[in-house]
């Protein structure tokens, strides 16, 4: 099958004033096109440096990342970002800022195509009416909304997201969860999720990738058979309780709590 | 009505803070020679209209000119200082050595470099006074702009130019506008400084020199007068682009 996204053997250190401080340690990760990953591991394990190696904005110290095929040495226009902080700029209007990955990447498309573009996701995301507000006027998961219809504006084969719900309530954060679904179904995409929330892993992911503490290498990785049409509810059925079991124990050794299980 | 108390209120205090000025000169009996009144400026300044007219000009296109310079080479530095650590650190400890010389030490100095260059002088001192606080913000405000904010656009493939362009210039602006509202004060500052130190020198210091040469008090304090007036209307022309430019900023009254 082919993989849109590959990490063979991703190596990566930080240079801090007590010497290297390694947070990668040959991470391997492959994703098929169209697939989600969902990517969990304790706290400060390197998850947001993966991101900047698949969006080209770094380069590992050792070991390759591919995108269609293609080692990734610099940025490329065919990836969106979302990130925890929804990083709205607060001089444009919320239509004017989902906009502005399209003024980077298709300088020559047309106003009227470009604004259709962008009317047409924020009323997928139940932001219509909403078009004009300036960002502070919104509430987070409405700004969080927003940064989502930026983050695919421009059709990425790739979309990138470091918690980007992280800083939400738990009912806006499932409000959310179901708005990604959609989005998915309206407009194909390969995506890389970093969470720290299982449930949001499970319920979003085709894959759970599950790495190690710091440095990180890939501890496990856990395919989600559900239906790609899943509802919230199936969060409490006994395969997907199963599967949060799983997890759950995977990340209680990948913090060092309990001794990982003897190779069989 | 809002626009009565927005008006209203800002002249009822000029006028209660005339009306203190006028009784503290005439309960103390004070002669125009010590202290002028509120009462003495409307003679002086009808007496010397033409001359008003012509010095004030002088001051402000100076003070304007300087002030545009400062704009530009203070962006310009706080761009350098932003974007790049070494030139910050190189910088800043000759921009502040630079910023604690009281600037009325560098007249004379100036005056012997360009002598007799009286508006090239003036509008340098109206630069040399100003351009610190808007070097300052900017580079503050560029180097504390979030990574995630230059990121959003860097995953992109944009250039620099664009994420300053589109990025990072906007953001800097409120700061940007808050260092020139100082600025402008200090360029007349500036502006008036030379004028008055000046022999032989033109605009409002100028004025208020020859009236303290020939002991006319109302006025001196009429020229001081005129120049609050001038700092004034800068401030709020400055106000008004700050609102078209930078007017995101303002968070609705809640």
């Amino acid at each position: 099958m082919e993989h849109l996204i590959e990490i063979k053997g991703v190596s990566h250190a930080y240079t801090t004033k007590s010497g290297p401080l390694p947070v990668l340690d040959g991470l391997e990760i492959a994703v098929p096109e169209g697939e989600f990953c969902a990517v969990v591991g304790p706290s400060g394990c390197g998850k947001s440096t993966l991101t900047r190696l698949i969006a080209g904005l770094m380069r590992p110290d050792r070991g390759e990342v591919w995108l269609h095929g293609a080692r990734v040495t610099s940025p490329r226009k065919t990836v969106g970002m979302a990130f925890q902080n929804p990083v709205m700029l607060e001089w444009r209007t919320i239509l004017e800022n989902v906009i502005l990955p399209l003024e980077i990447v298709a300088p020559k498309m047309p106003r009227a195509e470009r604004v259709a573009r962008a009317e047409h996701l924020l009323e997928m995301v139940g932001l219509k009416g909403f078009e004009g507000k300036r960002p502070s006027e919104l509430s987070g998961g409405m700004r969080q909304r927003a940064s989502l219809c930026r983050a695919i504006v421009h059709k990425p084969d790739v979309l990138i997201m470091d918690e980007p719900f992280g800083a939400l309530d738990a009912f806006t954060r499932e409000d959310l969860w179901q708005t990604m679904r959609d989005l998915r179904a309206a407009e194909p995409f390969t995506c890389v999720l970093i969470t720290h929330d299982l449930r949001e892993a499970v319920f979003l992911g085709d894959q759970v990738v599950v790495l190690s503490g710091r440095p990180a290498r890939t501890q496990r990785v856990i395919d989600v058979d559900l239906p790609a049409d899943r509802t919230l509810d199936i969060l409490f059925e006994p395969r997907a309780q199963d599967m949060l079991h799983a997890l759950r124990d995977e990340i209680r050794i990948a913090q060092g709590r309990v001794p990982a299980a003897p190779a069989h | 009505m809002e626009h009565l108390r927005k008006i209203g209120v800002p002249l009822l205090s000029i006028v209660v803070f005339l009306g203190l000025w006028e009784g503290l000169v005439w309960v103390n009996g004070w002669p125009n020679y010590k202290m002028a009144s509120p009462s003495d400026l409307p003679p002086a300044f009808w007496k010397y209209h033409m001359l008003f007219l012509e010095m004030g000009w002088q001051t402000l296109w100076r003070t304007v000119l300087g002030l545009c310079i400062a704009v530009v080479a203070g962006t310009g530095l706080g761009m350098i200082m932003g974007f790049s650590r070494i030139a910050r650190d190189a910088l800043y400890p000759l921009l502040v050595g630079f910023n604690a010389i009281p600037k009325a030490t560098l007249v004379p100095v100036i005056a012997l470099i360009f002598i007799g260059q009286h508006d090239f002088n003036t509008v340098l001192m109206a630069f040399l006074i100003s351009f610190f606080p808007i070097a300052v913000s900017v580079s503050i405000g560029l180097s504390t702009l979030e990574p995630e904010y230059r990121d959003i656009l860097r995953a992109l493939g944009a250039s620099r130019l664009t994420i300053f362009r589109k990025i990072a210039l906007p953001k800097t602006l409120p700061e940007f506008f808050g260092a020139l509202k100082v600025s402008v004060t200090l360029a007349f500052i500036g502006t008036n400084l030379v004028e008055i130190v000046s022999p032989h020198g033109r605009g409002l210091g100028a004025l208020f020199k020859s009236g303290e040469t020939n002991g006319d008090y109302p006025l001196m304090f009429a020229v001081l007068i005129a120049l609050a007036f001038l700092g004034i209307v800068l401030y709020y022309a400055v106000v008004a682009l700050e609102k078209i430019f930078a007017g995101w900023a303002e968070r609705p009254h809640a």
